[in-house]
């Protein structure tokens, strides 16, 4: 089936140059002009023909995305005269090699800031990947790990060279190779703009951000016309593998932007949340948000009636700097909110309970997104903050048979295991072992506060009082007595499994001076070749 | 001494302050939603009358009734709105022996009544509007009623409503005419021969005075407040004193007023209505028995606390004035700032939770009454008012920048609000110079309201305002701590789009100074530059402006309030800009075929089902939001696909309600 679907996106066509790239008839240049033509070659990348017809298409090439991405003049290009390498079926003729292949490499800054880059060029061969083309994206993921910046790939590809045949396969399995290796050392972003499919998908889903382009970018492991062949199923490229599809149900992409500008421009905000390795603490930048600011609105966020919801993302919003949140799936499990923002200028990643969703319940979409996320911020050193409003596990079959066991368990062992600054707030229910999951005290929690509207307990009371006092009468009565008892911070407190119980409003006082405290935490976990988090 | 303040939420808390200022204990009566709420931490003692429904709290006697019993309340002060009127519950005190800040059941009861209360004021001296309603046989009778009246008068069939086949004369012979088309109307149209002539009043002028009574016959007019700035019969700017009326007419609408107060054996605080026309003749429209929201304006320029006067007077105090006291002294504007959404007739209401709030109090002279903070929500289930925002001035002038400085500095956050009227309004030319009427609105914006309309001048101020915002912010975002800032290009070329059109600036930078080339003009922009702050002060071209930075996106939009509108730009590199072009253009779903809710609110009827066929016009569904009904209608005649909604259910701004086929 892989095999199969390897090769389904290459585009045959016929490739004809414009009259300026026909370099190659003047062979008897000096080697200075030989260069220049070259140069000049590989900066139309297929030509202006294919340039129109990406444009047409709604998206940017190559080069016009890595100039967007980066910041002015700082793109230092690799590998420009690189050519691939294929003597079969015609490809060997001048006018099938193209300066540069099918991807343009190198490195630049975002920010001030170094990265790297690789680009698919859709209008060499479809972007297809040959062995040459691979060679140019390991080169400088080598180099990435080696100098400890973060990679981005810009993916627009049809696939495999068909031409090159097991050495475009080798080429994919290079790379999916340096993504495993180079994973938690440096961070990897992938920017779907185009078409990725068949194996290709596993470059992205290696790395540990996709992003998508709205309309014009698909990634699907076979296209449409195969689903069709095998399953009789009738489904469109959009419905199949479309940037709505991965954001909102597979969970594939963490987010969607409406066109290449907008992505490349949010991508660059975003570049700016993250350490460049796993070497470097969380970033810090100047901050004009006062860290001792009160956030009055907080004392009455949470409603007198416990039923009742409210917005995480007020929460949120309302404590870190500058109101400034860069949700990642936001249109995914959205019963938990996670994110990047930053206190005090620092980096944090925020991971919360989203009442206003199914009650903020924990089910098996959204453990595993807060598990992936939490395991990111620990391996790039960004502290986590958690805000916990829980009533529990989502109970029922379709979550037992669908293993909400293990997969909640993937949440538990993330946080258990995070050794960076974690701290938690609690701003109501924490009940069952959904509380014991979300970054309590006794997972290491370095600073766990309630507010005063908590209510640690192992479920809610009504549910209590009718295992305790099964078949009893005055359970009203029994139900009032454990609300006394229970839905308050206290029964926490008093054991120290919070630190804390605070006012609302001096939530983001207090997380900015715990974060300057914890800057200098230093935990290890016992020495292992790898933790074996239950996949 | 307690004093239990029922009230309307948002000014529970002006009661509470006077009552500090006296000693006074207070309790603060309040429904579920309110529970929270500032009036509430106010007081010193709180108690929950019922949910959110005002029918089921604030309107609910007995739940009232039952916490005076149990705080021990002495008396009782009504507010504005909900049961400051009610003449059932002043008598239910009165039975309890509790004390009602506020008038006698009594007067309450006359001037309830419109046309008893008109009557009443007719038989008091008081100018009433003159006409005749009954069958006018001859044009010679016409124009003898007429002229009795004086002209300008106003003909129309007595049984045709509203402003219908409505004729205006001005003199005999317009006289005659009228009366001839107006018969033939009745006749035809409406089988009743019944024509109604009034006083046409022209230019109209909703003017009020301000009386204050005690328990010994005595009572004072404490000068006029103009609140012909209004929308929906609802008063959305006021002043005080007014610039239409000179010292006599004040003193002969304020001896008028004094002189229904005492006709109706008058107490407390009330306010007596006229309406003025171009010539300054005035007519009485209403009293009303309860303190206005308006009031601060009267206390600006009077120097009186109201409030401590109606309780005085309730206490049955003789007053400490003589009407020789009461000075104008200075000018005063109130502002009536809503959550509610200008662009849509004026306001139509929006909720929300008010995720920050700034009132502007850093300002001298600038007096703010609300009864919200910030992480308030403004729920579907009351008055839509966030504040009144007072500013006092020497003179008109004064008051009137002030109110502008003011509304540029009041932050608000999560909820639309009117403020870009409320600036349009203080700002346009024929408020300033108090050509105004009830009609202002209409007459000034009639195609409705669609916020500042930038000159070339302000359009440059804004374009480069945004532009040196979004470098500062460009350069912010490369200071790292512990990295080397990357040297900064000399010149940015940027692209500001402001709606379809896009302007191409240059921006050269020294220091928080920024030079913009803009539109074959140059502006020089400097600030703070804090990024946090949601205000942003700016000196554009050596003038101090107060602008607000509301939104700050990756993608380059920003958005910000400029001259009390929000403008949406977005700049962009000149590379983006250039590229731009290749980007698809997203085609946004027909929404021809969708009926969606303009605001949040609830279904009180759904008027169609699916199959059914409607009509373009007709009306498909009504939505209540803040007390006001709503009839949503269909964009084209079409088959009903499905129906989202239905009657009783709370919906959002935006959901859909019914699809179209």
């Amino acid at each position: 089936m892989v095999r199969h679907s390897f090769i389904l996106f290459f585009f045959i066509e016929r490739i004809r140059l414009p009259l300026d790239c026909r370099w190659y008839s003047v062979s008897h240049l000096s080697v200075q002009e030989r260069i220049d033509k070259k140069r000049k070659a590989a900066l139309v990348g297929g030509g202006q023909k294919r340039i129109d017809a990406q444009h047409k298409r709604g998206k940017l090439t190559a080069r016009e995305r890595v100039e967007l991405l980066l910041d002015p003049n700082s793109f230092v290009e690799y590998d420009m005269f690189v050519e691939h390498r294929c003597s079969d079926f015609g490809m060997e003729q001048d006018r099938n090699k193209f300066p540069g292949d099918s991807v343009v490499t190198g490195q630049g800054r975002i920010n001030g800031r170094l990265v790297y880059v690789f680009s698919q060029d859709f209008t060499v061969f479809g972007g297809s990947l040959s062995g040459a083309h691979a060679q140019k994206i390991c080169k400088i993921m080598d180099q990435a790990v080696m100098v400890g910046a973060p990679v981005i790939g810009l993916n627009d590809s049809g696939g495999a060279r068909i031409q090159e045949g097991v050495e475009s396969l080798a080429g994919y399995a290079d790379i999916f190779l340096r993504n495993v290796t180079a994973s938690g050392v440096v961070p990897q972003i992938s920017l779907i703009m185009g078409p990725c499919a068949g194996g290709a998908v596993y470059s992205p889903a290696l790395t540990d951000f996709t992003f998508m382009v709205k309309d014009t970018s698909y990634l699907f492991i076979t296209g449409p016309d195969v689903v069709k062949s095998v399953t009789n199923e009738d489904v469109t490229q959009e419905e199949l593998g479309g940037a709505k599809t991965h954001t909102a149900v597979s969970g594939v992409a963490h987010r969607a932007f409406e066109n290449d500008i907008d992505a490349l421009l949010n991508l660059r905000d975003f570049f700016n949340f993250l350490p460049l390795s796993n070497k470097d603490a969380s970033p810090v930048i100047e901050c004009h948000d006062p860290s001792d600011r009160l956030v009055p609105g907080l004392d009455t966020i949470v409603p007198m009636e416990s039923t009742k919801a409210y917005d995480m993302l007020d929460i949120i919003h309302g404590i870190v700097d500058e109101r400034d949140f860069f949700e990642i799936m936001p249109n995914y499990a959205k019963n938990i909110v996670v994110g990047f923002a930053r206190m005090n200028g620092r980096t944090v990643g925020i991971v919360g309970n989203q009442p206003k969703v199914a009650s903020g319940c924990l089910d098996i979409n959204s453990s595993v997104k807060g598990a992936r996320f939490v395991r990111f911020c620990d391996a790039f050193n960004i502290p986590i903050i958690t805000f916990v409003d829980v009533p529990g596990f989502l109970p029922g079959t379709a979550q037992e048979y669908g293993g909400i066991i293990r997969h909640g368990a993937k949440l538990l062992f993330a946080f258990a295991e995070a050794t960076v600054p974690k701290i938690t707030i609690i701003t109501r229910k924490a009940y069952g072992g959904a509380y014991d999951v979300m970054s309590s005290k006794h997972l290491r929690g370095d600073m766990n506060y309630a507010w005063p509207t908590a209510e640690v307990a192992v479920m809610g009371a009504k549910g209590a009082v009718q295992i305790i006092f099964r078949g009893k009468e005055n359970q009203a009565e029994a139900e009032a007595e454990y609300v006394e008892k229970f839905a308050n911070p206290f029964p926490a407190a008093v054991r120290g499994f919070v630190d804390d119980i605070i006012e609302p409003s001096t939530t983001r006082k207090r997380i900015c001076r715990d974060l300057e405290v914890l800057a200098s935490k230093k935990q290890v976990n016992p020495w292992k070749k790898h933790a074996n988090i239950p996949l | 001494d307690f004093l239990d303040c029922q009230l309307t939420r948002t000014y529970q808390c002006r009661v509470i302050k006077t009552c500090r200022k006296m000693g006074i204990q207070t309790v603060a009566v309040h429904s579920d939603v309110d529970s929270s709420a500032v009036h509430v931490k106010m007081a010193d003692e709180a108690v929950c009358v019922g949910p959110a429904p005002t029918g089921k709290s604030y309107l609910n006697m007995d739940a009232i009734m039952d916490a005076i019993r149990s705080t021990g309340a002495q008396a009782v002060h009504p507010g504005y709105g909900f049961l400051s009127e009610n003449k059932e519950f002043a008598q239910r005190l009165a039975a309890e022996g509790v004390m009602f800040v506020g008038p006698d059941t009594h007067a309450i009861q006359a001037m309830g009544d419109k046309i008893q209360s008109k009557l009443i004021a007719k038989a008091a001296g008081v100018n009433t509007i003159p006409g005749f309603d009954g069958v006018v046989k001859t044009a010679e009778e016409a124009v003898k009623i007429a002229q009795d009246i004086g002209y300008p008068v106003m003909i129309k069939a007595s049984a045709g409503g509203g402003g219908k086949g409505m004729r205006i004369a001005w003199n005999d012979e317009e006289t005659r005419e009228g009366f001839r088309f107006s018969s033939q109307e009745a006749a035809s149209s409406f089988g009743d021969d019944r024509l109604l002539i009034e006083k046409f009043i022209d230019n109209p002028r909703h003017i009020e005075i301000q009386v204050l009574a005690d328990k010994h016959g005595s009572a004072l007019w404490l000068n006029e407040r103009e609140c012909s700035i209004q929308r929906r019969n609802q008063k959305v700017v006021e002043e005080a004193p007014s610039t239409f009326l000179d010292p006599a007419t004040r003193r002969a609408m304020g001896e008028q007023a004094v002189q229904l107060a005492k006709a109706v054996q008058y107490s407390s605080a009330g306010t007596v209505e006229f309406l003025v026309d171009s010539q300054k003749n005035f007519y009485f429209l209403e009293m009303n028995t309860r303190l206005q929201v308006e009031h601060p304006i009267t206390e600006c320029i009077t120097g009186l606390d109201l409030v401590q006067q109606m309780i005085r007077i309730a206490k049955g105090y003789p007053l400490q004035h003589k009407q020789e006291d009461i000075p104008i002294n200075g000018w005063a504007i109130e502002s009536r700032v809503y959550a509610e959404d200008p662009y849509k007739s004026f306001g139509l209401p929006s909720i929300g939770r008010l995720s920050q709030y700034q009132e502007p109090l850093n300002l001298s002279n600038v007096r703010v009454d609300s009864g919200i903070q910030e992480g308030s929500d403004i729920s579907i289930y009351y008055d839509p008012m966030i504040s009144k925002l007072v500013t006092y001035g020497a003179t008109r002038a004064e008051a009137l920048a002030k109110m502008e400085d003011a509304l540029d500095n009041y932050v608000i956050r999560g909820v639309t609000h009117n403020i870009p009227l409320l600036r349009e309004i203080i700002t346009h030319p024929r408020f300033i110079s108090g050509d105004i009427t009830t009609n202002f609105l209409p007459e000034v914006y009639p195609s409705g309201f669609h916020g500042h309309q930038l000159a070339t001048d302000s359009r440059r101020e804004l374009l480069a305002s945004a532009a040196a915002l979004y470098i500062a912010a460009q350069l912010r975002s490369q200071r790292f701590l512990l990295s080397t800032i990357p040297q900064e290009r000399g010149k940015w070329e940027l692209c500001v789009e402001l709606g379809k059109d896009r302007h191409n600036v240059e921006v050269t930078r020294s220091g928080n100074t920024y030079t913009v080339e803009v539109d074959a003009g140059r502006v020089e922009v400097s600030g703070e530059w804090n990024l946090a702050s949601p205000l942003l002060p700016l000196t554009i071209n050596g003038t101090h402006r107060m602008l607000q930075c509301l939104s700050r996106e990756a993608s380059g939009e920003i958005t910000v309030q400029y001259l009390g509108t929000s403008f949406k730009v977005r700049v962009l590199s000149k590379l983006a800009a250039e590229l731009d072009s290749y980007m698809p253009e997203k085609i946004p779903e027909d929404t021809s075929s969708i009926l969606r809710s303009p605001m949040p609110g609830t279904v009180v009827a759904v008027a169609v089902k699916a199959g059914d066929t409607v009509a373009e016009g007709q009306e498909i569904c009504v939505i209540e939001a803040m007390k006001m009904q709503n009839s949503m209608t269909a964009a084209k005649t079409a088959k009903v696909k499905s129906v989202h909604c239905k009657p009783g259910e709370t919906v959002g701004e935006g959901d859909l309600l019914v699809e179209l086929e």
